[in-house]
């Protein structure tokens, strides 16, 4: 065969098979959703895996919110003192924290943390024969890996996200506080006093879109993971690769109809 | 060693597994190209063969996780390829399968590998019966005091019994073993080759046993067959295909024997 051969074929592989997993993942979605409302229900493994996602993530989101609260905060206070704004502070950090940072800081830990987590640990039990097992076992080992650990992860990270706002918010009223003597009520009045009711709604939809994503990624990579240990990092690095890249992507669509509401 | 005493089939003309010109490929990879076995109650039957061969895709097809391009295969007289998802787990349940890797789950102790299967297929089965029909398959494999072990801490053998116990945890009535002997010492491996003749001797399951093993093979099972470039070489007792004049069966022996 020529070079040139080669390289269409190279290439006419790599659509394909681009193709191929793009049919396969909308498959496996369809399924998630024709699954999702079919009892059984495992509720004990929506609870066990709630606290996986959502409570073990809960000392990481406090510490990277406060932070980014504080950080935030220090960063703009010397630009809004230049223009005489600095009461503006807590408005400016409220419509930051709420709008954007907090879920989209939500989504990035858990895509790293809870992504690459769910990814792993599927694949080294597809791997192991685990799946096939529950499946001559006469079990889902869809309805009760995947639709479980999706679940969780639809209903956790929103409520992560509402919680990396408060604490984010509250990082950022101790800097407001050191530098001028607010109240805490007069901040949160203030933070609060520019944000609508639709900015509420959208950061709470797009955080369960966000988890949706992070979840459902996950356990797309670690189900159709390939055979052996390259397969699980393989997996796990894809899950959260995959995850980050459609958080930002749904970001910039959900911004977009969140301004034509408002 | 004492050697094992082998129950006789029982079987009475009853079928419970037979295959009919099964082909079986991945790709242009024909693994199997059109096999015929029938397996009897009760019989305990051994499958041999190269690495490869295409024995673990056999009984992955008899238990519904991969599916045949052609053929007929009736287990436990339901036609396999015609069930619905409903009608093919009620058929699994009859079947007990125990792993090559044991395919224990790494997040369950070994008292909740066992309950798993009870739990989640007999609704609101009371605890102290989960607990009992536990106890007694973890007793069947000789291992009652690892209950609150996880998979971790166990050994290989001790993973193939647990694997074994939970195959039988449904009260199966047939089982596939995927090579239980595998990577194990001599002797666990001659405990393993008693524990499946005890399995088939308490719960008289009729048993398809994938092996490279020939010392498994001539102490568990009642018939050997032997899968050479995708088809059966006719079967038989042990004896009787030691005494082939098959070249690629002869070269699997003296290996064995050699080695």
């Amino acid at each position: 065969m020529i070079k040139g051969d080669t390289k269409k074929t190279v290439l006419s592989d790599s659509i394909d098979e681009y193709f191929i997993g793009v049919y396969t993942a909308y498959k496996f979605v369809i399924r998630f959703f024709k699954e999702v409302f079919v009892p059984p229900f495992h509720f004990r493994a929506v609870v066990t895996q709630s606290y996986e996602i959502g409570i073990k993530s809960l000392a990481l989101i406090s510490v990277t919110g406060f932070i980014i609260g504080i950080v935030f905060t220090k960063q703009s206070r010397p630009s809004l003192e230049d223009f005489g704004a600095a009461s503006w502070l807590p408005n400016l950090v409220g419509i930051a924290i709420i709008r954007a940072l907090g879920p989209v800081l939500t989504a990035l830990i858990c895509a790293g943390k809870v992504g690459s987590s769910i990814g792993a640990e599927l694949s080294s039990m597809k791997v192991t024969e685990q799946i096939e097992a529950m499946e001559v076992s006469a079990i889902n080992p869809f309805k009760y890996l995947v639709v479980t650990r999706v679940v969780a992860a639809t209903i956790m990270i929103p409520l992560l996200a509402m919680y990396c706002i408060f604490i984010g918010l509250i990082g950022s009223y101790i800097n407001v506080h050191a530098a001028e003597t607010t109240s805490f009520t007069t901040f949160f009045k203030d933070a609060f006093s520019s944000i609508r009711f639709v900015d509420l709604f959208a950061a709470t939809a797009k955080a369960t879109v966000y988890g949706f994503t992070i979840g459902i990624i996950g356990c797309y990579k670690g189900f159709n993971a390939t055979k052996g240990t390259h397969g699980v990092g393989k997996a796990a690095n894809e899950a959260v690769v995959l995850a980050m890249f459609l958080v930002f992507l749904e970001e910039v669509i959900i911004v977009q109809i969140s301004n034509w509401m408002r | 060693m004492e050697k094992p005493k082998l129950k006789t089939t029982n079987n009475k003309g009853e079928t419970v597994i037979a295959i009919k010109g099964l082909h079986k490929s991945f790709g242009k990879l024909e693994v199997l190209k059109g096999i015929d076995l029938t397996v009897g109650r009760g019989e305990n039957v051994a499958v041999l063969g190269k690495s490869g061969s295409g024995k673990s895709v056999l009984i992955k097809i008899i238990v519904g996780l991969l599916k045949p391009d052609r053929g007929t295969l009736n287990v436990l007289e339901k036609e396999v390829e015609q069930l619905n998802g409903k009608e093919l787990d009620e058929l699994r349940l009859r079947i007990g399968f125990s792993f090559q890797g044991s395919a224990l789950y790494d997040s369950m102790s070994v008292f909740q590998n066992l309950a798993f299967p009870l739990i989640m297929n007999v609704k609101h089965l009371p605890k102290n019966e989960v607990e009992a029909a536990v106890e007694e398959a973890l007793e069947a494999v000789g291992l009652k005091d690892k209950a609150e072990r996880m998979p971790a801490e166990l050994s290989g053998g001790q993973r193939k019994r647990i694997g074994i116990a939970r195959a039988l945890i449904l009260k199966p009535e047939i089982m596939l073993y995927d090579e239980p002997t595998a990577g194990l010492d001599p002797i666990t491996s001659a405990e393993i080759n008693e524990l499946i003749n005890e399995v088939q001797e308490k719960y008289n399951t009729s048993s398809i046993i994938i092996t490279h093993d020939l010392t498994c093979a001539k102490n568990t099972c009642n018939r050997i067959v032997m899968l050479v470039e995708g088809k059966f070489l006719p079967s038989g007792k042990f004896e009787e295909i030691f005494k082939t004049d098959n070249q690629q069966v002869k070269d699997f022996f003296n290996y064995n024997f050699i080695q």
